[in-house]
């Protein structure tokens, strides 16, 4: 005891807590956003009560506002659903236009000067036949210049079936002019092998590819919420069946099962059938995470007080459901299936692009990038893996917005 | 402990004869069988079979038999470790499978090595480091490697090395190696092929674990017995080292359930893109070419490799912490 008392009692026994590395020892660590919000309002009253009798879902849209990378990729989704509802509108070519004599034609820079002034211009291309093999050889020049003008008219569309529009982000600015002329056609992310235009197979692709991730989601949430909610709300033997079944489907190989279930599609389905077999088939296993969550709610809010209230209040097994006991963990839900959605998205383009998902004529980023998969093209012609690249981004800003609504929605996170 | 093993164990028997029921009805779905196809190709060249030869074909893999009683006979062989015959090889699936299986363990072990050598340290680091440049390094990377598709990865590595070195990456051996025999040499020829893929499909995982280590590392951090600790007057390396750390690498434990069926399911499209010998493209192109027998087996394989690691997180988390023995006992 002598040995140890004095110790404590010294001013350099203190020291090491006062010294303490202060980024192995952070202050006050994990109190990020809600601290501040919550921080703020004793400055004045009038805050606080701001805070006081705002909703739930205020709440979590003040702390979701606080994550700067989570907002800026809301922004980036809602531009890509924005591309997915008007494809078109984008396009600048039909995207399944072929033309061998195009073939891996390179990217075109938009440049926004010409001569001091705002005209904006891409290098026209200039094809050059390869002596020896004949081959089409396509260069940018930068010397000729292809004028571009944006919201110009071409061809017309149907914006969501409502209204027909002929209105185009972008277009050469003769585009109305030659149509066989290479002046009348831009290429901004170059062409593939068989001369088709990438920027406008960019285009429905994203449509078709975010819209797989989404419904496979959909399908998914509307499984785990019934089937987790039947488990949850009821137990017992039901309860049983169903923790079995997520049980040996989570015990699964995903991608081998995944690889044999779409080999299984008759090869003579139309994209349109393919395209739901590939949600279900996604959903079949996306299910159970969720479907295991939810489970876990409705037995902990089963002994909730406001339970039994409704219950005595003579409130019916449907309505205490859907009134009293999903909207606790609806935040939760939407926070979870938004990071659902980037596994599916990616689960779809590898499947696509090992030609066992999507397929011709479909577009989707895996079957773009299905022409990325031979190492000497790509050398020839990068531009292929562009729709890689909107992958990355489109998975890396599920992820952010999801992390960023599963910290806003948890009430005590913090 | 025993106890709760042997209940494991029990249960894989059972999860291997529901697998077994879905994996044949899986091959067995697509319309028209190998036979089929095969004729076509044939036909499609001029020759064709005549009758007899097709018949005792039919007969030959079962085709003639109903759909209950050809389970029930690959069943039986596959039992007897008899994994059938390749149609579209005509060479035992067992022979084709063998040597391919052993780099699909291989490649796996890597991976899992790779992620748990980085994930661990960058993960103490990042999180005892909080806030620093460094810290920010690693969680940019841990969001950019959990958003790549691992075959993405896989072909930007590829198309780079080839643009700016002129190197082929693909494979795992050089040319002289891929047929010869195992020797000392062709092992570590494999070395030095191994490490790219074992980047390619351990990036994702690694990420995923740095960030779980991470996070339990912060919460552990601001526990009471580490100002204890620190007013005994232990240095800040020991402090972490013997307790928070050890904490914290518990519950990376349970990973190991999902993680290990991952990468053996998961380097199956890389193994397709970068040209690896192991049983993913074998699978891709029986699925392909309705080589059901094989695709069948080989779907078993992966169905046990799936169950075998999530037996050893089990065993693994039941032997580290006592609570979860108890419980399950």
């Amino acid at each position: 005891m002598d040995s140890i008392e004095p110790k404590i009692l010294q001013p350099e026994g203190a020291a090491p807590l006062e010294k303490a590395d202060p980024a192995i020892y952070p202050p006050d660590e994990a109190v990020a956003a809600p601290a501040e919000i919550f921080e703020e309002p004793l400055v004045t009253t009038q805050e606080e009560e701001r805070i006081s009798i705002a909703s739930n879902w205020t709440l979590v849209w003040w702390r979701f506002r606080k994550n700067v990378l989570a907002v800026v990729s809301t922004v980036i989704l809602l531009f890509l659903a924005i591309v997915v509802l008007i494809p078109d509108f984008f396009a600048t070519m039909d995207p399944e236009e072929t033309n061998a004599r195009l073939a891996f034609i390179p990217v075109q820079r938009i440049h926004w000067l010409d001569e001091g002034q705002l005209k904006p211009w891409v290098p026209s291309v200039v094809g050059k036949r390869d002596p020896v093999t004949l081959a089409m050889k396509w260069t940018t020049d930068e010397t000729q210049k292809t004028y571009i003008r944006f919201f110009g008219t071409s061809w017309s569309y149907s914006v969501l079936g409502v209204f027909d529009s002929n209105i185009h982000l972008v277009s050469a600015a003769k585009a109305d002019q030659a149509d066989d002329d290479l002046a009348a056609q831009i290429f901004l992310l170059g062409t593939d092998r068989l001369g088709r235009d990438q920027w406008s197979r960019l285009a429905f692709a994203t449509q078709i590819s975010m819209t797989i991730g989404m419904i496979s989601v959909i399908v998914s949430v509307v499984l785990g919420l019934l089937l987790g909610g039947i488990s949850g709300y009821f137990g017992g033997w039901i309860d049983n069946i169903i923790q079995r079944l997520i049980e040996l489907l989570q015990s699964l190989p995903t991608i081998p099962i995944w690889l044999a279930l779409t080999a299984a599609l008759p090869r003579t389905w139309s994209p349109e059938k393919v395209f739901f077999a590939i949600t279900i088939i996604l959903a079949l296993r996306g299910w159970t995470t969720l479907g295991r969550e939810v489970r876990g709610r409705f037995l902990s809010l089963r002994e909730e007080d406001f339970v039994l209230a409704a219950e005595l209040g003579g409130a019916s097994q449907a309505r205490i459901i859907v009134k009293h006991m999903i909207p606790t963990f609806t935040s939760h839900i939407i926070a979870t299936s938004t990071l659902a959605i980037p596994v599916m998205i990616v689960t779809e383009t590898s499947l696509s692009f090992l030609g066992l998902g999507m397929r011709p004529p479909a577009i989707s980023w895996g079957v773009m990038l299905q022409e990325a998969q031979n190492i000497q093209t790509l050398a020839l012609a990068p531009w292929l893996l562009f729709p890689g690249l909107i992958v990355i981004v489109a998975v890396l800003a599920f992820n952010l917005v999801g992390d960023g609504l599963r910290d806003a929605a948890d009430p005590y996170s913090h | 402990m025993l106890r709760y093993i042997l209940q494991r164990l029990i249960l894989i028997p059972i999860l291997l004869i529901i697998f077994s029921i879905m994996v044949f009805a899986l091959v067995q779905a697509p319309p028209g069988d190998f036979l089929t196809s095969y004729i076509a190709t044939l036909a499609s060249t001029g020759s064709s079979l005549n009758q007899e030869t097709i018949a005792m074909l039919e007969h030959q893999f079962g085709l003639d038999q109903p759909v209950h009683i050809q389970y029930l006979r690959w069943m039986q062989n596959l039992l007897r470790g008899d994994l059938g015959l390749s149609l579209e090889y005509q060479l035992p699936n067992a022979e084709l499978i063998a040597d391919r299986l052993g780099l699909t363990l291989i490649l796996a072990l890597f991976a899992f090595v790779f992620t748990w050598v980085m994930a661990i340290p960058i993960g103490i680091y990042s999180a005892t480091h909080r806030n620093t440049i460094l810290d920010y390094l690693v969680t940019v990377v841990n969001y950019t490697g959990v958003a790549i598709p691992n075959f993405m990865l896989a072909l930007i590595l590829m198309w780079f090395a080839y643009s700016q070195f002129g190197l082929s990456v693909t494979g795992l051996f050089s040319r002289d190696f891929e047929q010869a025999p195992w020797s000392i040499a062709k092992g570590i020829d494999l070395l030095k092929h191994i490490w790219l893929p074992m980047i390619v499909i351990g990036l994702a995982g690694t990420a995923r674990l740095t960030r779980v280590m991470r996070a339990n590392l912060l919460d552990e951090l601001n526990k009471p017995y580490m100002v204890s600790g620190r007013a005994r007057g232990l240095s800040e390396w020991q402090l972490v080292m013997k307790y928070p750390v050890r904490l914290a690498i518990n519950p990376l434990v349970s990973t190991i359930g999902w993680y290990l069926p991952e990468l053996f399911s998961g380097s199956l499209i890389v193994a397709t893109v970068m040209n690896l010998q192991n049983i993913g493209p074998l699978l891709l192109r029986s699925l392909i070419n309705q080589d059901m027998y094989l695709a069948g087996a080989i779907l078993m394989i992966y169905c046990f490799l799936a169950i075998i690691g999530t037996l050893i997180s089990d065993i693994l988390l039941a032997w580290l912490d006592p609570r979860i023995r108890m419980e399950k006992a």
